[in-house]
């Protein structure tokens, strides 16, 4: 077994090389409701039949648990590559059950999902080892000089490892992609509505472009 | 308000200064460092801030750092040298509001002696 095994996995890694199909493992990172899963699913919409990735929700850390989807094959540029997509949960430096309740959640509920979300952080923070590039997606109406934004670039840029901004919800009126570029302008970015999927193809070439 | 030194900060590991700064969030004190700290430390950061998190004790830490790019703030005045690295300010949650982002605040808070 042991042998066949290791025949197949020289084998595919004989294939690839051949074929020069590129693989990476891509974790979606950023703060809670920036549209990280939106934009998993409609990766997954587009290039691996409609599945969807996980909910996507108005309410914070709706994702708690990270998802991976494996072997999404995206084609752009005339080359194709093949990612590993991780949704992470957002990342946070506070948790207050209350700011859940506002959004109409029971005390129970509110503090259940308080502390499920302190444990999906901890399990996006764990992700980052595991990773060959990362999608920090940020919500083009907000400021986007926070603590999250600045760790998860700090983090990357110490790893050597890709690293593309996309500056989500440009279908809304404030929303304001050059205050992300001059708050990181040493990287890349792509501006698009993950809802709508207007400038997504543009997305699809950075991916490629950046991680290929 | 708690300043740290970058002369104390350089002697300290990792998890010293982490637990230094937790503590003294915890107990509602706002810390200043005067150099930041590394990406592997504010990470290492948010993850313990996560884990000590309790509803009704300790919602979680709010985080600001500035680029030291000018020289003459009000730090090189109070440590008399010139600075090196981000200068961090660390917070209990939604206690930095107050200061966040207004460098002006920042050092009449300082100079105060809060
Ligand atoms: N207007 C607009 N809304 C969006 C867009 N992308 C996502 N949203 C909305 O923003 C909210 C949060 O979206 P999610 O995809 O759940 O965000 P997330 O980053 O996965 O959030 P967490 O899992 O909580 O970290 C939802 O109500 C989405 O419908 C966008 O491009 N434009
Ligand atoms: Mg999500």
């Amino acid at each position: 077994m042991g042998f066949i095994n290791s025949l197949k996995e020289s084998l595919g890694s004989w294939i690839d090389r051949i074929f020069k199909k590129k693989r990476a493992k891509i974790g979606l990172y950023g703060p809670p409701n920036a549209g990280k899963t939106t934009l998993a699913n409609r990766i997954l919409h587009d290039w691996s039949e409609g599945e969807s990735l996980g909910v996507a929700s108005p309410i914070p850390h709706e994702t708690r648990r990270a998802m991976r989807k494996e072997g999404v094959v995206i084609h752009a540029n005339g080359s194709s590559i093949e990612l590993d997509i991780v949704d992470t949960p957002g990342m946070a430096t506070k948790v207050d059950f209350k700011e859940f309740m506002a959004f109409g959640l029971t005390e129970a509920e509110s503090k259940k999902r308080a502390k499920e979300a302190t444990e999906g952080v901890i399990e996006a923070i764990k992700w980052l080892d595991d990773l060959d590039g990362v999608l920090l997606v940020m919500d083009s109406t907000e400021d986007p000089y926070t603590q999250v934004n600045v760790v998860v670039i700090g983090n990357m840029e110490a790893r050597k490892l890709p690293l593309l901004i996309v500056a989500n919800k440009m279908d809304l009126p404030n929303a304001s992609p050059a205050r992300i570029k001059a708050a990181f302008p040493q990287h890349a970015m792509v501006q698009i509505s993950a809802l709508e999927g207007s400038n997504i193809d543009n997305l699809y070439q950075a991916i490629a472009a950046h991680f290929g | 308000m708690d300043l740290i030194s970058g002369e104390k900060l350089e002697k300290m590991t990792s998890m010293e200064k982490i637990r230094l700064i937790l503590d003294k969030v915890k107990n509602g004190k706002i810390v200043v460092l005067e150099c930041g700290l590394t990406s592997d430390e504010e990470v290492r950061l948010i993850e313990m801030t996560m884990t000590e998190i309790r509803v009704d004790e300790f919602s979680g830490i709010e985080i600001e750092s500035y680029p030291s790019k000018k020289e003459g703030s009000f730090l090189d005045k109070i440590f008399g040298r010139t600075l090196k690295g981000r200068m961090t300010v660390i917070g209990p949650a939604n206690q930095l509001r107050t200061i966040e982002k207004d460098k002006y605040q920042i050092s009449t808070k300082v100079s105060v002696g809060d």
